[in-house]
């Protein structure tokens, strides 16, 4: 137990900072860089929480892909690289206020409810059975997910065309 | 026909709205409708004064017609038509119509014809009414109306300022004694038990059922405007003034019809004014003190006038203090008979003098003379009409004046009768003065005079005429049923008889004539001998002085100007000025000043502060509000994203904490 | 370790993102930051899906995450597309439907 809390809490710490900065930093491609730190801690999450399959899904996709894309269009945007004041809009108070009043329904329901349950593991879990409920229940929404895909690339690449 | 006798004051009336609606269009310009209407007035009224006379026994005949009643108080007009109502009637319409044939010829081409004979048709209706009145109401009515209707003929050049002063002196001087009547009438009703009958007041007074005190203060204030309306000493300032207007007008209505309206109410009233006054008894009353001062002080002023209407005027003034006098020494019927010849001489001496005026264009007897030559139906029938006014053998004036005398000496008045008896001589001396001014000697004037057309002179004829023969039914000389105290009496059903009849006296007779004929021949011998009066005034001071009192006429007119009306114009009227302006228009302009505070209260604050401001508040409210709320529309998506977040996060709080 | 340690985070993660998404100016900032929430919501569904032993927290993990990618990519185009037109991804300046 105390390696998992060792290694949570580590992990816990350095995607909260990670996040905090990533919306309080002035600069875009760093924003992006702390993005990937906190998704990279996600993925360790993952792992200790014994979903290996999603973890590497995580990094492949999400830091592979997603923060690249990102990159391509802080580039694409010509956002200014490197530090610039006024990347905060001036509702930052108001932002500030509705994420405090979030945080605080979203604590209040889960401390309430989950006071002080334990996660306990039992049998190990494999990602065949991840594939297996994939392609076996949920196969539906696999392949609505696949065409939402097309759709999504699609209407990206039309949208995106220069004529 | 005395039943429809209130047929006579109504033709008038009818003929006066005519003549104002259609006048001016007529070919005759409204005249021949006064005269038709006149005409058969006349005839009425002698139909009526036959039946009179020829009836045996008469009683009078009464009609009344209520208007309205309240309470005790009956208010209603009526006719009461006796031998003196009949005989004033036949005067009245007959003068009238005389003056109404005069007068198209002498207002011809005047610059308001018509409007003439519509007055003088009012006039004449409403001296009816007054003649004809059972009560004294009507009377009243008669009695103002024929005021106004003086006031408006007299003022009929007003474009000059001193006619329209004289109308104005002349109302003013009579309303100021009408308001003794008004209170007279007012005290009689009340004294004889809330009545205005007349028969009913004299036969009230007569039986004594009338408290002395009120019966006194009642008559008083009645015979206050009979010396208003009838000239008699100190209101009689406004008849000779009253000379301003046309000289028809004068004829009629300052001669002959209605100075006589006071006369005629002491005559009607006479039961009221003999207890009163205790006419019975002798020695002196207010009534005949006035009239005797009257008939002296305006004899005296008739020999200092050179114009002829105005020696005529105070020579009216004088008879009617002769008449008034008489009742006061209780010879009524020697008082109405001479009212009744009076009417005839005066008039024709005034439509004479008319006829004068409008061939020398002058009424100043400086510019006649010597116009026998001239105008000789003119100079015949004035002659006629001084001899009947001094009182001379056979003519009309020496009956009614001798009657007069008469009854002073043996009704226990010898002051009066003396009187009397000097005033006829002062009239004969003035008469005398007159002709002898106007048409002895040579012509002093600038014109070419020349006699007056037909419709002046037969008037002038007829009345001559009447002048000469009316007087002899005094006496009874043209038959008893003629005779005037036949068919002329004062009557009040189930009173015995109070007015005393004396039988024609030669004794008395022929001094009257005689002093009269004394009076003529020594102004004769003043002028035309010229005797040692001739110019006194010129060589003794003593003369002269009187003679500027007398031109003065005796500083009354002064007096009544600076004592009375400035009296009243300064101090009064500035007061009632100072309170008018000060106090009245205070309250006025005040309650206006505070309309207007209010108003501007209201519209300062109320509406434009208060409701403006909650309407215009709304709007504001709704714009502000529309202002504030916009900014939620601001089309930023990360505010309606803030939004979203912080109310779903609100609710899901709420959600939690409430289940 | 106690199950209300990852949710927890989750939610701290969650509120963060959502105060980038309010408070970011750049477009493209803003889908950092919802990328960032979903990548929350993401951990909170392994956590229960570990919580209940049931794969399907995994299952519906692995979808979100396929979502979440074709949803940056559309963002992304319809960002440069605004860019194109607009020379600039300021989301202050986006404001045609104001009013």
């Amino acid at each position: 137990m105390i390696a998992q809390n060792v290694a949570f809490w580590s992990l816990a710490v350095a995607m909260v900072a990670a996040a905090y900065r990533l919306v309080t930093t002035q600069n875009v491609v760093r924003a992006a860089l702390f993005l990937a730190v906190v998704l990279a801690g996600t993925a360790g999450q993952y792992v200790l929480l014994t979903a290996e399959f999603v973890a590497w899904v995580q990094v492949l996709v999400y830091i592979g892909a997603v923060v690249v894309l990102l990159l391509f269009g802080v580039m694409l945007t010509r956002a200014p690289i490197g530090a610039a004041s006024g990347l905060d809009n001036d509702q930052r108070a108001v932002a500030a206020i509705v994420a405090l009043l979030v945080l605080g329904a979203l604590g209040a329901v889960l401390l309430d409810a989950f006071g002080d349950t334990e996660l306990v593991f039992g049998e190990v879990r494999r990602s065949a059975e991840v594939a297996d409920a994939i392609f076996g229940q949920y196969v539906v929404p696999f392949e609505v997910a696949s065409v939402l895909l097309l759709a999504a690339v699609v209407g990206a690449v039309a949208m995106a065309r220069r004529d | 026909m005395m039943r429809n006798a209130w047929l006579i004051p109504l033709l008038p009336a009818v003929s006066f709205f005519v003549i104002l609606a259609v006048g001016k269009r007529l070919p005759g310009k409204g005249a021949e409708v006064g005269i038709l209407a006149l005409a058969g007035s006349f005839v009425i009224s002698v139909a009526s004064a036959v039946q009179w006379i020829t009836a045996g026994e008469p009683e009078a005949v009464e009609r009344h017609t209520t208007w309205w009643q309240v309470g005790g108080v009956e208010v209603g007009a009526g006719i009461h038509i006796d031998g003196l109502a009949v005989m004033m009637l036949v005067v009245v319409t007959f003068i009238s119509l005389m003056v109404h044939v005069y007068s198209t010829g002498y207002m011809h081409g005047d610059r308001r014809y018509t409007y003439f004979f519509a007055a003088l048709s009012l006039f004449t209706a409403a001296m009816l009414t007054l003649v004809v009145a059972d009560n004294t109401l009507q009377l009243l009515v008669g009695w103002e109306l024929v005021g106004l209707c003086s006031f408006m003929l007299i003022g009929h050049w007003w474009e000059e300022v001193p006619n329209s002063s004289a109308a104005i002196k002349a109302f003013i001087t009579t309303r100021t004694g009408d308001v003794g009547l008004l209170l007279g009438i007012i005290t009689l009703f009340f004294a004889a038990g809330q009545s205005f009958d007349i028969v009913n007041l004299n036969r009230l007074a007569l039986e004594g059922e009338i408290g002395r005190g009120v019966l006194l203060a009642g008559a008083v204030l009645l015979f206050l405007g009979v010396m208003g309306k009838s000239a008699q000493f100190p209101l009689h300032v406004w008849l000779p003034d009253a000379m301003a207007g046309p000289t028809p007008v004068s004829a009629l209505i300052h001669a002959a019809t209605m100075v006589v309206a006071g006369v005629y109410l002491v005559a009607r009233l006479y039961g009221v004014f003999f207890e009163a006054f205790s006419i019975e008894a002798g020695g002196f009353n207010l009534v005949a003190v006035i009239g005797g001062i009257t008939v002296l002080i305006a004899a005296a002023l008739a020999f200092v006038q050179d114009d002829i209407k105005k020696v005529l005027a105070y020579s009216t003034v004088s008879q009617l203090g002769y008449m008034v006098m008489a009742l006061g020494v209780g010879a009524w019927t020697a008082a109405v008979f001479h009212l009744f010849t009076h009417a005839f001489f005066k008039a024709l001496l005034f439509l004479g003098s008319g006829s004068l005026i409008h061939a020398v264009h002058s009424n100043n007897m400086s510019e006649m003379g010597g116009l026998r030559r001239f105008m000789p139906t003119t100079y015949r029938t004035f002659l006629v009409g001084s001899l009947a006014l001094a009182g001379i053998f056979p003519l009309a004036g020496f009956w009614s004046k001798d009657e007069i005398l008469l009854g002073a000496a043996l009704n226990g008045y010898p002051v009066f009768f003396w009187v009397g008896l000097v005033g006829a001589f002062m009239t004969a001396a003035y008469m005398t003065r007159a002709c002898y001014l106007i048409f002895a000697g040579e012509y002093r004037g600038h014109g070419h005079p020349h006699e007056s057309p037909a419709s002046m002179r037969v008037p002038l004829q007829l009345l001559a005429g009447l002048s000469i023969v009316v007087g002899l039914i005094g006496p009874g000389l043209l038959g008893e049923t003629l005779k005037f105290s036949h068919w002329v009496t004062f009557e009040v059903p189930g009173v015995e008889e109070v007015v005393e009849e004396h039988d024609f006296s030669v004794p008395y007779a022929a001094g009257s004539l005689a002093v009269a004929l004394i009076g003529i021949g020594a102004a004769a011998g003043v002028y035309f001998r010229n005797l040692w009066p001739r110019d006194l005034a010129r060589r003794n001071p003593l003369a002269a002085r009187a003679k500027t009192i007398l031109v003065h006429k005796y500083y009354l007119d002064d007096l009544f100007v600076h004592g009375v009306i400035r009296t009243i114009q300064y101090p009064l009227a500035r007061a009632a000025y100072w309170f008018n302006q000060r106090v009245l228009d205070g309250v006025v302009n005040g309650a206006g000043q505070g309309a207007r505070r209010v108003g501007r209260f209201t519209y300062d604050v109320i509406d434009q502060r208060v409701i403006d401001g909650a309407v215009n508040g709304a709007g504001a409210t709704a714009e502000e509000g529309g202002v504030i709320l916009r900014h939620t529309q601001s089309g930023r998506v990360q505010q309606y994203a803030a939004a979203l977040f912080g109310a779903s996060a609100i609710l899901a709080l709420a959600l939690v904490f409430v289940t | 370790m106690a199950l209300n340690q990852f949710l927890l985070l989750s939610a701290v993660l969650f509120s963060l993102g959502v105060y980038g998404v309010l408070a970011r100016r750049n477009s493209v900032l803003v889908l950092m930051s919802v990328e960032l929430m979903l990548n929350a919501v993401n951990l909170n569904l392994v956590t229960f899906g570990a919580f209940h032993q049931d794969v399907l927290g995994q299952v519906f993990a692995l979808f979100v995450i396929a979502i979440a990618a074709a949803e940056v990519g559309v963002g992304l185009a319809i960002v440069l597309v605004i860019f194109r037109n607009r020379a600039d991804v300021d989301l202050d300046k986006v404001d045609l439907m104001k009013g």
